[in-house]
């Protein structure tokens, strides 16, 4: 098992199912929507393999030996002159604590939203041809461990999402399509910068002695690796550290997206269809978040420690603006929406308490974050293809008509208000425990229980407001929930149940590998501090 | 034998590209007159036979360096210099024209011109041959000569479908610019012979060394010469032809002027930049420029006026021809800043961003092309719905528009990754930010044609638009490499690398 290349091929199966795709003539929808459920499925049985055999004890983080599955193969290398070092790019794969569960989320939003993505029916071989390119560039992202590498990956789904949205979408679906690729673009030059920035910086020792400039990302995040007078590195004082940081800060916090800038997300979620919205909430805001943790945390720790109560203030900003917002919308996507950037500021919340609670909760937070707001999704998108509306003030009381749909999505919201004995109850626990354990942000974090309550009150009113009270006569013919839609909710809620009594499921999957964050934080930080 | 015939038959043997291009220019006027009115599909295949010959040529002499056409009294110098540097860009330019015959032979504007086709092979021969000097040549005198044989050239095949009134404007206005320009910059050289008393860059190098010269003089004659190298590139504020023009040539014309002409000018920039003004190289590819003008700010400031300007003019172009041309000038502007760094980095990154434009750049002149073909206009507007009319040009249209943004995996991003490692190499932070900011800009009107291409609907519900066998394997060989070397570049990054070489530097 061990020579089975399995991260590439969770990885790069969609791909070869869209190469295939392409070669189906366009109107055999049946085959797409088959092919592209069977590569889904087998990319979440891939995932469970995954889970299977990965190492409890492995921390990774900045440890390139504790990282797992890895794959390592040279992929650019270009003698060099006397005037250019040699250029050597890896195709480095490989997945830590941290990783995984992003792993299997992505695996299963990928399934979900496939069976969702079934009431397509408007160039059906176009969308599953875009929707299985952006499924590679979300794995990819999670499994690359070679910056080049991750940030193809990253620019990889921007295409597929634009045309998603585009296509598919809503009323303004063009604007919203735009609006979110030019917003993201704008992010990832930024990030672009700080890798070529981080590249001049940090060298690797190849076998034979030499040392060569890397796109290695464990290599960057170990300052014994940087040259002394790379623009990025701490042994030059001039260096520019602090704006490579925020270069990378703002790429990924529009992705997240952080408060200010998450403007474009409303209007993507709004016009995208409903499957695209699952994917969006599900996976590709984590990236951003991620993309914080894995990047920004491990090679600025000292200046991710120096900012670390600004982080904590956006979370809370995130938190209470999101719900705030989230209260006054009259479209029930809409509201969603806003909630769920309220959710992604407990992530941030969580990541800056800098200890294993809060980091644990945030990772854990991505993961609920994940299958709880895909389920809203879900939800809303069951009841626009039915009554074509998603004004909440014209439904009530569809509780009588439609019961079993009405449980479910009880089930979700209050899974998202972080009820007991739902996973999302479990995240925001540790977000708080962790951030209150923290010292200088406790302030904040006591503020940001006030995002608790909000949250309680507007996803509760939101249910009084559709799903109980007097039956609206409109909506008398409306039926319940049809089998595709329980494969869609069902596995979520149980992943929901199931975290929520059992969180130590995924806890211990990410803890030896969060400890060995947090100390690497502490330690490393001082180091990098002293130099300074 | 007396001296100058000496040096002239010495030479032969650096000249074999040079001396195929005008053997072949005399064929074709020859065949031409022979065949008469008829047969004339001939001519184009020839064509292509004379420049794969001249393309064994170049790649034969690439590792020489040698100068030829030398003068004795002026230590040793010749008019030509054989490099790889020059050869690099022979490749790109015999490259480019292979393609732009490949195109002319499915172009309809062309083939309504049947009767003149002599003239229009025989024209672009005289464009490569201009160009191919252009590259190579290090006196004044041959760089003037040489500019003004492709300017000539190019003025008549901008107009060369003589009934369109927009393709008279357009030749009209490239005329006049264009002497205008070749004026203002003969006017430079005479001013910079007076002060040097030479016209061989590498005799003035020599001079400027000394530092027995007039300052001011030095940077107006600079200045001035700048302006017909300005020309050729379409940099700003020398670029107000470059819409009309392009929008009004011929599409096989404009994508010739797009990647060949400029590419020429280029070469011919960095060659007059970097072997009239070097001091010395250091072992880390950095230059150190004689400090007599201040070249490298002179630079960055054109380039992101260029940039800039091409950018935000390209926003508002509802003609895709007009839009890519705007994006052409801005494409100069990226390519000016890796001349502005002064190291072989930088050098490096220019030739790995012509070798890529090349393909994305053609490739999409080409597709619309094909569109114009069928629907007989290039307005963006009338773009509606064609991804689903005509997918696979739809398509391949939408992933040469995606590279010339420069987004991974295609290799539009690694042109500009290199640029920017050049950049960032040079610490020159600032610049890139603005040049990056230009590229998020940039996706704004090339995702535009996309939109219109594949997310709204088509206005009238007439057939699809089906592409023959012979021009989908063009597309395919302009296509191909686009992904190719987005996801394996060290082909080219090497021949790059080998490339950076000018003679004596």
């Amino acid at each position: 098992m061990a020579s089975f290349p399995i991260l590439s091929w969770i990885t790069l199966l969609p791909i070869l199912g869209m190469v295939i795709i392409l070669f189906i003539p366009k109107t055999q929808e049946k085959a797409i929507k088959g092919l592209t459920l069977l590569i889904t499925s087998v990319q979440v049985i891939l995932s469970i393999v995954i889970l299977a055999g990965f190492n409890y004890s492995k921390g990774g983080v900045f440890d390139a030996s504790s990282f797992q599955f890895i794959e390592k193969f040279r992929w650019i290398d270009i003698e060099g002159f006397s005037w250019i070092g040699r250029i050597k790019i890896d195709y480095y794969l490989g997945i830590d604590g941290i990783s995984v569960p992003l792993i299997f989320l992505t695996a299963i939003i990928s399934f979900i939203s496939t069976l969702s993505s079934f009431s397509i029916n408007k160039s059906v071989k176009g969308y599953f041809a875009m929707f299985l390119l952006l499924d590679t560039g979300m794995m990819g992202v999670f499994v690359a461990l070679d910056f080049f590498l991750f940030y193809i990956f990253w620019e990889l789904m921007l295409l597929p999402m634009y045309f998603l949205i585009g296509i598919w979408g809503g009323p303004r679906r063009e604007y919203a399509a735009i609006k979110f690729f030019l917003y993201t673009l704008l992010g990832s030059v930024f990030i672009l910068l700080a890798i070529i920035g981080l590249y001049f910086s940090t060298q690797e020792t190849l076998a034979d002695g030499t040392k060569v400039f890397t796109f290695n990302m464990i290599s960057m995040m170990d300052p014994a690796n940087y040259t002394a007078t790379g623009i990025l590195s701490p042994f030059n004082p001039n260096n520019l550290r602090f704006i490579a940081f925020l270069g990378l800060f703002i790429g990924f916090a529009i992705k997240i997206p952080m408060f200010p800038f998450h403007t474009w997300l409303p209007d993507a979620h709004v016009e995208a269809p409903t499957a695209i919205s699952v994917i969006l909430a599900g996976v590709l805001l984590k990236m951003g978040t991620y993309g914080i943790l894995r990047i920004n945390y491990t090679m600025f720790p000292e200046i991710t420690k120096q900012l670390i109560w600004y982080i904590a203030l956006f979370g809370a900003i995130n938190i209470i603006y999101g719900a705030l917002t989230a209260m006054a919308q009259k479209d029930f996507k809409k509201l969603i929406a806003y909630s769920s950037i309220s959710h992604m500021g407990f992530v941030l919340l969580g990541m800056a308490s800098l200890n294993t609670l809060g980091i644990s909760g945030a990772v854990l937070q991505m993961f609920n974050h994940g299958t709880i707001t895909a389920m809203l999704f879900l939800i809303v998108g069951v009841i626009y293809d039915r009554a074509h509306t998603r004004d909440i003030d014209g439904f009530g009381g569809l509780g009588v008509q439609m019961p079993i749909y009405t449980g479910f999505t009880t089930l979700a919201f209050f899974a998202a208000i972080g009820l007991p004995g739902l996973s999302g109850f479990i995240s925001e626990a540790f977000v708080f425990l962790g951030s209150f354990g923290f010292e200088s942000i406790r302030v904040i974090a006591i503020i940001s229980t006030l995002g608790i309550l909000l949250g309680a009150g507007y996803m509760l009113w939101t249910l009084q407001r559709i799903y109980l009270g007097k039956l609206n006569e409109k909506w008398t013919q409306l039926p319940d929930m049809d089998f595709r839609e329980y494969a869609m909710l069902v596995p979520l809620s149980l992943i929901i149940i199931f975290l929520g009594v059992y969180p130590s499921a995924m806890l211990d999957l990410m803890n030896t590998s969060v400890n060995s964050m947090v100390q690497f934080l502490s330690e490393s930080g001082k180091f990098l501090g002293s130099i300074k | 034998m007396e001296a100058p015939l000496k040096y002239i038959f010495d030479s032969i043997q650096f000249l074999k590209p040079e001396i195929t291009v005008s053997l072949f220019l005399v064929i074709l006027v020859t065949v031409d007159l022979i065949l008469g009115k008829k047969n004339k599909q001939i001519l184009p295949y020839i064509s292509l036979a004379g420049l794969l010959i001249t393309g064994f040529f170049v790649i034969q002499q690439f590792e020489t360096s040698a100068f030829a056409s030398v003068q004795n009294n002026i230590g040793n110098f010749g008019l030509i210099a054989v490099d790889s540097f020059g050869n690099y860009f022979k490749l790109i330019i015999i490259l480019s024209s292979i393609f732009i015959i490949l195109f002319s032979i499915s172009s309809i504007e062309i083939k309504q011109a049947f009767d003149r086709h002599g003239e229009y092979y025989s024209l672009i021969f005289g464009m490569i041959l201009g160009m191919m000097l252009m590259v190579s040549s290090v006196d004044l005198i041959l760089i003037y000569l040489s500019i003004e044989l492709v300017s000539l050239s190019s003025y008549v095949l901008a107009g060369f479908t003589k009934h369109s009134l927009r393709n008279s404007e357009a030749s009209l206005k490239y005329i006049i610019y264009g002497s205008a320009a070749s004026g203002i910059m003969l006017f430079g050289i005479s001013i910079l012979y007076g002060i040097m008393g030479t016209t061989n860059i590498y005799a003035i190098n020599t001079v400027l060394q000394n530092g027995a010269f007039q300052p001011l003089a030095l940077i107006i004659s600079c200045i001035l010469i700048f302006t017909g190298f300005g020309f050729k590139i379409s940099a700003a504020p020398f670029h107000f032809w470059t819409p009309d023009v392009y929008e009004g040539a011929p599409i096989a014309i404009t994508a010739y002027l797009s990647i060949a002409s400029k590419a020429a000018g280029f070469a011919l920039l960095i060659r007059f930049i970097k072997i009239t003004f070097i001091q010395a190289i250091g072992s880390d590819g950095y230059w150190q420029l004689l400090e007599v003008i201040d070249w490298k700010s002179f630079l960055i400031i054109i380039s992101i006026g260029t940039m800039t300007l091409g950018n935000f003019a390209a926003l508002w172009q509802d003609n895709l021809k007009r839009m890519l041309a705007y994006s052409s000038i801005a494409h100069a502007g990226y390519m000016i800043l890796g001349l502005a760094v002064f190291s072989d980095q930088g050098i490096m990154a220019i030739l790995i961003y012509f070798m890529v434009y090349l393909f994305m750049n053609l490739g999409a002149f080409f597709v619309v092309m094909l569109i114009a073909n069928r629907i007989g206009s290039e307005e963006i507007d009338d773009y509606d719905g064609l991804g689903y009319k005509t997918p696979l040009l739809a398509v391949s249209l939408g992933v040469f528009l995606v590279s010339l943004t420069g987004l991974p995996p295609t290799a539009g991003f690694i042109g500009k990754l290199y640029l920017f490692i050049a950049l960032v190499d040079a610490k020159m932070i600032v610049v890139a930010i603005i040049a990056l900011l230009n590229t998020v800009v940039s996706l704004y009107y090339y995702v535009r044609v996309l939109k219109h291409m594949f997310l709204a609907k088509p206005k009238s519900e007439e057939g699809k638009i089906a592409i023959g066998y012979a021009d989908t394997v063009v597309l395919m060989a302009l296509l191909i490499p686009v992904f190719v070397f987005g996801l394996y570049f060290t082909p080219i990054v090497n021949l790059a690398k080998n490339s950076i070489a000018l003679l004596g530097f």
